[in-house]
């Protein structure tokens, strides 16, 4: 008598099973009083411009879930191969793992070639995966890098057309960002300039749109050398309180106390700050 | 391979794409224009604060329209919600002010001026003033009043309020700082005016990092019996 088997094996990739459920969830959940999970979207500014030696990423540091700040200094701008970064726009989730799965795919291709990868490889597999998911996958990006073929800049869209630029300006401070580049890009700039005006560009979108802010990201690739500057500029500080709001001991109520002693042994100790200004 | 004759019109052409069927369009009379409110109440004194950011949708429309408006020397009303409705409401009440003091012969009392607001705001129950109202000033005794508002003119006599968009953030802190809420073995000194103020410059420092409509200025109006005096304090611009 055959086994039956009931776990199903993991093959990798997508899930797509809670999707009927999605559905009938979606089209009833407003009547049971509740409303279904927004999708955390970055409201983002982020942009590229390619100059005489390479090109220069730049992107905001605000991640917004709806109207609030849900992260004040997130990294927007992605790893895709040692001389390939990767801005990215839109639903947070998406750009981070869309950005992942390229990179990781275009690690093995390289090792497969046995060179070092180029712009318009990423471009290419970036573009094929974000139309096959017909925008669904809410990853507006801006891909730039140096190859052997020269310093490279692409903007990406969600449903995966792509345009192959000197200079380009992605999510909602986007607008801003290209009036900047519309009044002063030039053509073969040097490294300062350009660096200048990718900051001015994002300083632009942090203080004209509500959806970007905190600090300016850069990175500049040239050929055989990458800059990621994080923070830039630190083009907003946090205002500083005046009043002390530190509870003395017993300030909570302990209503009851029970405490149970762990006999552990401490195997590794690993220490993370964490920001409490 | 077959080839559909659908995408094809009678002319042989390629029929144009356009979109089948009535798309209904909604004008909507309102708009949000965020900022927050905030007012405390004291012993003798009353505090008013508001941001001076005025915006709408991603947008800034501009940095410095303050949401406080002076009503007489012992009131001051903040309004945060739609601006058009804001200025419209302020100026009925300061029509209405001067009615009162043409007829009566004398000024309006901060109580008055909240019973007053209310019927004004219930007169548009089935259209109403997008407007989150919160009233401070000092009653007939010399002491803080704080007075709040929801946009039909349900009210109630506070301690302190905040409203606006960042007032679910504000609210809570305020209730921890000033009504001693959530504490225990904690000496509840009454609250002096220099506390107060450094208190609303902190918590409007942390709103602003937090929430997108708020931020630039802050303004407080602070009212004692001397009367109105303003301070200005700038905020987070991004």
């Amino acid at each position: 008598m055959a086994t039956v088997s009931v776990r199903q094996y993991h093959r990798g990739g997508f899930s797509f099973e809670n999707c009927k459920r999605n559905a009938l969830l979606e089209a009833d959940i407003n009547k049971l009083g509740f409303s279904s999970p927004a999708a955390r979207k970055t409201g983002t500014t982020i942009c590229g411009v390619v100059y005489k030696d390479g090109v220069v990423l730049g992107a905001d540091t605000r991640a917004t879930e709806g109207m609030v700040v849900a992260d004040k200094n997130c990294s927007k701008i992605h790893y895709i191969s040692p001389n390939v970064y990767c801005c990215g726009a839109g639903t947070a989730a998406d750009t981070e793992m869309t950005t992942q799965i390229i990179s990781s795919n275009l690690e093995l291709h390289s090792l497969s070639t046995g060179r070092l990868p180029r712009v318009a490889t990423a471009n290419r597999m970036l573009k094929q995966m974000l139309f096959r998911y017909q925008g669904y996958i809410g990853a507006a990006l801006v891909l730039g890098g140096v190859d052997s073929t020269g310093p490279q800049l692409y903007s990406i869209y969600p449903h995966g057309s792509t345009d192959k630029l000197p200079y380009v300006t992605m999510g909602s401070g986007s607008l801003a960002a290209m009036a900047v580049f519309e009044d002063r890009y030039k053509p073969n700039m040097e490294e300062e300039e350009a660096k200048r005006l990718v900051r001015d560009a994002i300083a632009a979108g942090i203080f004209n749109d509500l959806g970007s802010g905190s600090n300016i990201d850069l990175c500049v690739i040239t050929k055989g050398k990458v800059d990621y500057l994080r923070p830039h500029d630190v083009a907003n500080k946090k205002g500083v309180r005046t009043g002390n709001y530190r509870y003395k001991h017993g300030t909570t109520g302990v209503l009851t106390k029970a405490v149970t002693p762990l006999n552990l042994e401490v195997v590794e100790e690993s220490v993370q700050t964490m920001d409490t200004s | 391979m077959m080839i559909s004759a659908r995408a094809y019109g009678d002319n042989g052409k390629m029929k144009e794409h356009h979109y089948t069927g009535p798309v209904e369009h909604k004008f909507s009379p309102y708009a949000f224009n965020g900022g927050t409110v905030l007012a405390v109440a004291g012993e003798d004194f009353a505090l008013v604060a508001s941001d001076t950011r005025l915006s709408e949708g991603y947008s800034i429309h501009s940095r410095d329209s303050p949401k406080c408006y002076k009503l007489t020397d012992t009131t001051v009303i903040g309004c945060s919600g739609f601006h058009g409705d804001c200025l419209t409401l302020t100026k009925i009440i300061e029509a209405r002010l001067k009615m009162y003091k043409h007829s009566n012969n004398k000024s309006m009392t901060s109580g008055a001026i909240a019973a007053m607001l209310s019927t004004i705001l219930y007169g548009k129950r089935f259209f109403p003033y997008y407007v989150y109202n919160i009233i401070g000033g000092l009653d007939e005794e010399g002491r803080g009043a704080v007075y709040s508002f929801d946009p039909v003119g349900s009210y109630q006599r506070d301690t302190y309020k905040a409203g606006g968009s960042a007032s679910a953030m504000l609210q809570p802190l305020l209730d921890n700082q000033i009504g001693f809420k959530n504490m225990e073995n904690v000496e509840q000194l009454p609250l002096t005016l220099e506390k107060a103020v450094q208190l609303v410059k902190d918590v409007f420092i942390s709103a602003a990092e937090r929430d997108v409509y708020t931020g630039d200025a802050l303004k407080i109006c602070i009212i004692t019996k001397e009367g109105i005096r303003e301070e200005i304090v700038p905020l987070r611009k991004d």
